[in-house]
């Protein structure tokens, strides 16, 4: 195999979030926190909050995914710690899709937004 | 020659690259291609005989009419059903097995019981739920055992005269188990339950004949033995079919019609209502002659051949699973596998950057990968034109996998 082979569905960006998460993991004390899964391949992501008043102080997530929606709920959970809640609801797949630097298919779109579809559902969106 | 090496040439899609590599397509499970003959049999009816089925009186209404029922004669000959009268052609096995859970479903009543397998497709499952949802009745489920073979015993402990239907596969579309329908059939025979077997995994692969098997239903689509999509099969033994209400009306299915009942159609066309999909009947017509041409015997050792191959090669490689009976058993054209540490979508996406189409999830069969202890897996699947190169092209790249995420 060529390394350079899918390289532009796999950045350097979720190559590394797949392998070393940043934040993966339970929340002691979240104050909300939602789970839903991709009707296409059966994958689950749990995302939890921690609340300080109006603004996300901590965000983790769990669960069994592909490595394109891992890194993309991993990309959000630092996304939106420190935000104010209504501005984390706001975020969206071009958000994600920035950091990522990936070339996502229509395809894999779901791995990008389910992360995001469950944030939303976490904060009462 | 080598059965692949007979056909490919007929099959102008397997000249395509795919990101810089040869096409390497091990996803005929889920979809097979086609071969010239059925792309120029549909074009040739639409630009040469095109017009409705059945009450045009006109010459291409006439030639439409004869084109549509050789197909049906065709099948009939290819699955050995007892008549023409036998056979409804539907939009494929979902619909198939939709109209027939609706049809059985008006009879179900409080305390009765459908009786499925843990191997089924979603499409011989959730019609199923609908069937007896407010009228009291049931789903139960036939486990499997260690092996991925269908749990008999538990079959035998599970009939009883609640059962009115028992809904199977043939082929499991994962693990490819051949489930034993002859046996199955015979048994719940005894309890009186009416037997449906979702064919879509068979009929592509393996010689049919409805006399034999001794089930009552049996569906499968055109698409994944080399036709098009849009058409299935359904094949009804007479007096089950005769027994049984149609549940949806329109045209073609009446014989008169008053403003408060009408009176059914004769069979197979009672359960065809609508314009039928007649280009997709030219299109099945074309992919069984090009099946029978080869033998169905050959088709089937051929993919048996494929499925051992690909069994033991990719078993071989550290830190791959694969899943479904032992290699000693025979299998559908089939290998459901994951690699440790790499989701399956994962698997699929790398695996295509080299030109290798596999499926990838949960193969519309979550029931059964929560027995396989996974969320989804890989599949590799097989179909005539499918060669001993493909298996190694894909057993070598599945080897170099782990180290690319």
């Amino acid at each position: 195999m060529t390394p350079a082979a899918g390289a532009g569905l796999y950045s350097d960006v979720i190559r590394e979030r797949w392998r070393r998460p940043r934040f993966r993991g339970e929340l002691p004390g979240a104050s909300a926190s939602a789970e839903d899964v991709n009707p296409l391949c059966g994958d689950r992501v749990r995302l939890m909050v921690r609340l300080a008043g109006d603004v996300v102080e901590a965000a983790r997530f769990t669960g069994d995914s592909c490595a394109i929606c891992s890194a993309s709920a991993d990309v959000l959970a630092e996304m939106v710690q420190g935000r104010a809640t209504a501005e984390a609801r706001a975020l969206e797949a071009a958000d994600v899709l920035t950091v990522l630097q990936a070339d996502v298919r229509p395809t894999r779109m779901r791995c990008v937004t389910l992360p995001i579809t469950v944030l939303k559902q976490a904060l009462g969106a | 020659m080598r059965l692949d090496e007979q056909t490919r040439g007929d099959f102008p899609i397997l000249s395509r690259e795919i990101n810089g590599h040869r096409l390497v397509y091990l996803d005929s499970a889920a979809s097979s291609q086609k071969p010239r003959t059925v792309i120029e049999a549909m074009t040739q009816y639409y630009e040469r005989s095109h017009a409705n089925v059945h009450r045009s009186i006109h010459t291409l209404g006439e030639e439409a009419t004869e084109l549509y029922e050789a197909a049906r004669d065709r099948v009939q000959r290819f699955i050995g059903a007892a008549s023409r009268e036998e056979v409804v052609l539907t939009r494929g096995t979902t619909d198939g097995i939709n109209l027939l859970a609706e049809a059985l479903g008006r009879g179900l009543r409080p305390g009765d019981e459908v009786l499925i397998t843990d191997l089924e497709h979603h499409s011989n499952i959730v019609p199923w739920q609908m069937a007896v949802r407010d009228r009291g009745a049931t789903v139960r489920s036939v486990p499997l055992t260690k092996q991925g073979l269908l749990d008999l015993d538990t079959l035998d402990r599970l009939l009883s005269p609640r059962t009115r239907v028992v809904a199977f596969a043939h082929v499991s579309n994962v693990l490819g188990t051949i489930v034993p329908v002859a046996q199955v059939a015979d048994r719940a025979r005894r309890v009186g339950a009416v037997t449906v077997v979702d064919g879509a995994q068979a009929a592509p692969h393996l010689p049919l004949d409805m006399s034999a098997l001794g089930c009552d239903f049996y569906v499968f689509s055109a698409h994944k033995m080399l036709g098009p999509t849009g058409i299935g099969v359904l094949w009804g033994r007479r007096a089950a079919l005769e027994a049984l209400e149609p549940a949806r009306g329109g045209g073609e299915m009446i014989k008169e019609v008053w403003i408060d009942h009408a009176r059914w159609n004769d069979l197979p066309w009672r359960f065809e209502p609508g314009t039928p999909p007649i280009a997709e009947a030219a299109g099945l017509l074309a992919a069984i002659e090009y099946l029978e041409k080869l033998g169905m015997d050959r088709v089937a050792e051929h993919e048996r051949a494929l499925a051992r191959q690909t069994v033991e090669q990719l078993a071989a490689i550290p830190g791959v699973t694969v899943y479904g009976p032992p290699p000693t058993l025979d299998r559908g054209a089939v290998v459901a596998f994951s690699v440790d540490g790499l989701h399956p979508h994962d698997v699929a996406a790398l695996l295509d950057a080299e030109g290798i189409a596999v499926r990838a999830g949960h193969h519309c069969a979550q029931p059964l990968m929560r027995w396989c202890g996974v969320a989804g897996t890989a599949r590799a699947s097989f179909s005539v034109y499918s060669s001993p190169e493909d298996v190694s092209v894909l057993s070598h790249a599945v080897g170099a996998l782990r180290s690319r995420l």
